[in-house]
């Protein structure tokens, strides 16, 4: 009994990793065969071999680090203020009144529009990314936040006044909680987003970051780096991803879907 | 017999309480009574507001008419000694079982949540999650958090709706039990005649948002079913029940919230 369910999580556990696996070992075999020209697309044997070379010499992780400090901070920023607003504009009816037809108008803008602009205000420093990336997760979390605390059961909340609580009690009890699972969502929405708009902005003016690892690459046409920064960006994302259901995982085990 | 009147419990006297929406009356100047640590079940047909009536008295809504009196004081100051029990439970989902009951308590709330859920006879589900209870250990996890805050009157609206035939009977004993040994007033609005000329000292019955029959149910407790006397009061309420026929039904108050937005936008891009 206890061999056949292990055996069964083990397969759970491999079966998804299957199609890429597949996809790696054909691309391999057509290179291999010279099928497909190395200029136009590097063998994954070539790929890992950039990035054994890249990771020795050092740049590998001094790229990787930038970028993903670059893409939390911008997040934290982003995220925390649209966090705040979000609970503004829930919370309060005059806040809302106030402030929310002003983000819902802001939101419409696609944050690459404002690249010029960007560029013509802060130049090609630090200051651009992480505006671009806080600009394009603040819209994510605070919609979701505002929305989450909306839906929040009408029914809990009467039910809790009539237990004496309010103020700060009933939000930490029964607002937040019953807001969590939507604002989660608008945290893994904006996590994935953090990472378009990082490469975009550093593909654009950076000297450092996986962007600028890439665009610096497709200059000397070493296209085993491009596709290494394009892998890069694909597990930083996934990682992203993953920490985000983690928290999911921790905070929303009450939730039957997550037991 | 039925329980002595009792120091545990509030003394209710509605005068002419009357509730308006907007042009549409909902109860009627309406006088009653209820004497400290009475069962009183309130019976009606959907609509006819006697769930109106329970709202004010738990000071959820506010009497558009007449005065609302505990123990001879304005019952304003009530709202500390009153616990109502919806028609669901409304457990907070994301806090265990435990965590439930003691809601809204501080310091040493833990040890006093397991005396309450022992007397639920819950104890061993104290760390689950409302949503692995079924809908009648949910009620009684209900009814140890009302109870933990030693109410001296409890509202029931429908607390026992959505509950199976059998679970209701057992819910009958324990809601029954409860009451005879922490001696509260009981407010109980139920559907069910059968449920109120079991559990009542009194059975109303609310028409058209006015009283149309107070019907003193002086049976013995426990109070078995079959007997030809408890058939005859069933019935003889059922009877006056069913003697009015059915209005259009009335709309649902208003939510004390704003309406909720439909959270269909779930992300943005």
């Amino acid at each position: 009994m206890s061999s056949k369910s292990s055996s069964r999580h083990l397969t759970n556990t491999l079966l998804p990793w299957l199609v890429p696996l597949l996809i790696i070992l054909a691309w391999q075999a057509a290179a291999s065969a010279g099928e497909i020209d190395n200029r136009v697309m590097p063998s994954p044997l070539a790929v890992l071999k950039a990035g054994k070379d890249l990771a020795a010499s050092g740049q590998l992780w001094l790229h990787l680090k930038i970028s993903f400090v670059r893409a939390m901070i911008g997040f934290a920023i982003g995220g925390g203020i649209g966090l705040a607003l979000g609970l503004i504009t829930g919370l309060s009816r005059r806040g809302e009144l106030l402030l929310d037809s002003t983000v819902q108008m802001i939101r419409t803008i696609p944050p690459l529009a404002l690249i010029p602009l960007v560029i013509l205000w802060f130049g090609i420093d630090e200051s651009a990314k992480l505006f671009l990336v806080a600009f394009g997760t603040l819209f994510p979390v605070y919609i979701n936040t505002y929305h989450g605390i909306r839906s929040v059961d009408t029914g809990l909340v009467e039910m809790a006044r009539s237990y004496g609580l309010k103020g700060w009690p009933l939000f930490r009890d029964v607002i937040l909680p019953g807001a969590l699972p939507s604002i989660l969502v608008g945290v893994r929405f904006a996590l994935g987003f953090a990472w378009i708009l990082l490469i975009v902005a550093e593909t654009i003016s950076a000297s450092t970051g996986i962007g600028y690892l890439a665009t610096n690459a497709r200059e000397f046409l070493q296209t085993d780096v491009v596709v290494l920064s394009i892998l890069l960006y694909a597990l930083l994302g996934k990682a992203s991803d993953a920490v985000a259901r983690l928290l999911e995982r921790r905070w929303l085990r009450w939730h039957p879907a997550y037991q | 017999m039925n329980a002595p009147f009792s120091v545990n419990g509030v003394a209710l006297q509605l005068t002419g309480v009357g509730k308006r929406y907007d042009s549409k009356i909902v109860l009627h100047e309406l006088d009653l009574t209820l004497h400290a640590g009475e069962f009183v079940a309130l019976v009606g047909r959907s609509g006819c507001g006697k769930s109106t009536l329970l709202r004010l008295i738990a000071g959820l809504d506010t009497a558009s008419a007449g005065a609302i009196a505990a123990d001879g004081k304005p019952h304003i100051n009530l709202q500390q000694d009153t616990r109502l029990m919806f028609q669901d439970a409304r457990l907070l989902p994301w806090k265990t079982v435990l965590q439930n009951v003691g809601l809204g308590l501080s310091g040493d709330w833990q040890s006093r949540a397991q005396e309450a859920l022992a007397e639920v006879g819950l104890t061993e589900h104290a760390d689950k999650w409302p949503a692995q209870l079924s809908g009648g250990q949910r009620q009684r996890v209900a009814l140890a958090r009302a109870l933990i805050h030693r109410p001296r009157l409890l509202l029931l609206d429908e607390p026992l709706g959505a509950l199976d035939a059998l679970t209701r009977i057992e819910m009958h004993q324990l809601i029954e039990r409860l009451w005879q040994h922490h001696g509260f007033t009981v407010l109980l609005v139920t559907h069910d005649v059968q449920e109120a000329a079991a559990l009542a000292d009194r059975v109303i019955l609310i028409e058209e948002g006015r009283i149309g029959l107070d019907q003193a149910i002086d049976l013995p407790r426990p109070r078995a079913r079959g007997t030809a006397a408890f058939a005859a009061l069933e019935e003889r309420i059922l009877n006056r029940v069913l003697a009015l026929p059915g209005h259009s039904e009335e709309p649902a108050p208003p939510l004390a919230l704003e309406p909720v937005v439909p959270a269909a936008l779930r992300w943005a891009l």
